[in-house]
């Protein structure tokens, strides 16, 4: 069984936001995590690089495949977590205490088609 | 057989020579006639070996590789047929690989690709090929500047985009970003085909074309084929033919005659020539009438791999035109057969008759039980190299988690197939019972399982730092 965190939002492409304010911390779900296998890969965008709702900006690999990551916002990529791209097992390890980006959004509202919880828990489960 | 996994490096001793070259004669100069700047100051710390070290070295590895020549190796979307050996006769005949790649005027060689070109446009329904790309994704991209060039000399520059099908191989959108290109994916329906309907809204202005493989990813026949291309020259847009599946045609379908407008062909997996490590690739792109005046795209100094080109030729001549027909017919028999024979154990998402190959989405018993994991495609995979089998390609493609794909090609007999599909019900058999057996495999290869995380992860890439 997958972990699904409440309170957070779920894209279709598995990844969670986590809003603070007007900053979106974005990561992939355990769900993503288990199905990629054993990451050995984080490709991340530069702090200041754009990012548009359902692009992509960045990508994991694992030894069974690589897989595009795409933002579930818009905006501006404020910080970047340096430890998962040195250290790509910590998202294995704990796919939502170990975010991969932060942005500034653009555009809040895009948050109104994502997912919550329980609409993600029956996603996956299809 | 006697485990060797040695490195060169490790054999290397101080002061031990192959061959000793001659001193520099007193009439050149030498590394004297090198710019400093471009010479290096240490010695490479190549590996001192005798010639007998480096015979047994790579003998001994070599008998340690797995092949098509050793036995079956159905890796689905890689058609490994078998190489024949009068290919090899053939190019290894003094008149042609004697020559010297800045030869010019070799008329043996230029009716070599004359045939070749007309056999091929015969084969696949285009107008003429160029013989330059040196693989399959080389190709694609070949064919995807011929599509943009193009639309560049009509002045229609506002083209800068792709459909590609979310089943395609991932060499698809990679060649598409190469070549400058942005993607769009249109997705499959249930039956595992582009959806006709998802298709539509996407064809505007903006679309350069379309990259499709057929029969697709799945092995199955893009029935709505015509309609697609009727849609997409309605909308300004040129097709793409992605080869990689053209074995199940070769003789009976033509992409021209589908409404194909460019492709290229792997002359390493549909023209029986090394495929893979083997040997190197060739990737011939094929255009329509109407595109021949773009096909000259600068790709590469030389006319491909002529060695590879010239195997591919005499596979094509000895088969003839009759019996290049049975390949298509035979490698989709074959296939057909094993997944027939393997449903009832193996899950099949979409039942239909297939072409060369097709994908099963894992075990129907895995044998997960309380406090035990079921067996994996993984685990099936690996085990199979116990029963002297190379695996099917696996976690591909991406349309199903547990995704082994199997292409048996034409060129192994009933009995091959026989005993493949009875291992296979084995392994089901196995991890139903008790899966562990599979997680454990393969038990009789000289390595078990390589750690590919660590590999991955922290890859020693030199044996010494030089």
């Amino acid at each position: 069984m997958s972990k699904i965190v409440e309170g957070l939002k779920y894209s279709d492409t598995h990844e969670w936001v986590k809003v603070e304010g007007n900053i979106a911390i974005i990561g992939v779900t355990d769900f993503a995590q288990k199905e990629m296998g054993e990451i050995t890969y984080v490709d991340c965008p530069d702090v200041d690089d754009e990012v548009e709702k359902g692009g992509e900006f960045g990508a994991l690999e694992s030894v069974k495949a690589a897989s595009d990551l795409f933002s579930p916002v818009s905006g501006t990529v404020v910080e970047v977590n340096e430890a998962v791209v040195d250290d790509p097992k910590l998202v294995n390890d704990d796919a939502f205490e170990n975010w991969i980006i932060k942005v500034q959004m653009s555009e809040a509202s895009e948050l109104d088609d994502l997912m919550d919880a329980s609409a993600y828990k029956a996603f996956i489960k299809e | 057989m006697k485990y060797y996994d040695k490195l060169i490096f490790e054999l290397s001793k101080p002061g031990r020579i192959g061959y000793s070259l001659p001193q520099t004669c007193s009439k050149c100069k030498g590394t004297d006639a090198i710019p400093a700047g471009l010479l290096r100051s240490n010695a490479p710390k190549l590996p001192e070996v005798s010639e007998v070290d480096v015979v047994r070295h790579y003998t001994n590895l070599s008998q340690m590789n797995f092949g098509v020549d050793t036995g079956f190796y159905p890796l689905g979307s890689c058609t490994m047929k078998y190489n024949p050996k009068i290919n090899e006769e053939i190019a290894a005949m003094p008149a042609f690989n004697a020559i010297h790649p800045l030869q010019k005027d070799v008329p043996g060689v230029d009716a070599v690709y004359e045939g070749m070109d007309k056999a091929l446009a015969a084969i696949t329904g285009m107008k003429h090929f160029t013989f330059k790309p040196c693989a399959g994704a080389h190709g694609e991209l070949t064919g995807l500047m011929i599509i943009r060039e193009y639309h560049m000399s009509r002045g229609d520059t506002k083209r800068t985009r792709i459909i590609v099908p979310d089943s395609a191989h991932g060499t698809n959108p990679a060649s598409a970003a190469v070549c400058g290109l942005d993607v769009v994916v249109v997705k499959s329906n249930a039956n595992g085909l582009v959806d006709v309907e998802d298709l539509k809204p996407l064809l505007d202005d903006t679309i350069a074309g379309i990259m499709m493989t057929n029969p697709n990813t799945l092995g199955l026949f893009e029935k709505d084929i015509r309609q697609i291309a009727d849609l997409v020259h309605a909308a300004g847009g040129l097709l793409y033919y992605d080869g990689a599946n053209m074995n199940p045609l070769i003789g009976t379908v033509r992409p021209g005659d589908m409404g194909f407008d460019v492709m290229h062909l792997n002359l390493h997996k549909s023209f029986s020539t090394p495929h893979g490590g083997g040997g190197p690739g060739s990737g011939p792109v094929g255009v329509c009438e109407k595109l021949v005046p773009f096909l000259g795209v600068n790709v590469s100094g030389f006319n491909g791999n002529f060695g590879v080109i010239l195997r591919a030729y005499a596979y094509i001549l000895m088969l003839g035109r009759e019996n290049v027909k049975l390949c298509g017919k035979l490698a989709t028999l074959g296939a057909n057969y094993i997944k027939e024979s393997l449903k009832d154990c193996y899950k099949l998402p979409i039942p239909t008759v297939c072409k060369h190959e097709f994908v099963f989405d894992g075990l129907i018993n895995d044998g997960a039980r309380e406090g035990k994991e079921g067996a994996a495609t993984l685990d099936v995979a690996k085990r199979l190299l116990d029963f002297g089998f190379h695996a099917p390609t696996i976690y591909f493609p991406l349309l199903f988690h547990q995704a082994i794909m199997i292409e048996p090609t034409e060129t192994e007999p009933k009995e091959t197939l026989d005993e493949f599909i009875e291992v296979m019900r084995k392994i089901a058999a196995e991890a139903a019972q008790d899966p562990d057996i599979l997680h454990g495999a393969p038990h009789t290869t000289p390595i078990s399982r390589p750690d590919e995380t660590t590999a991955a992860r922290n890859p020693i890439l030199k044996y010494w730092d030089a």
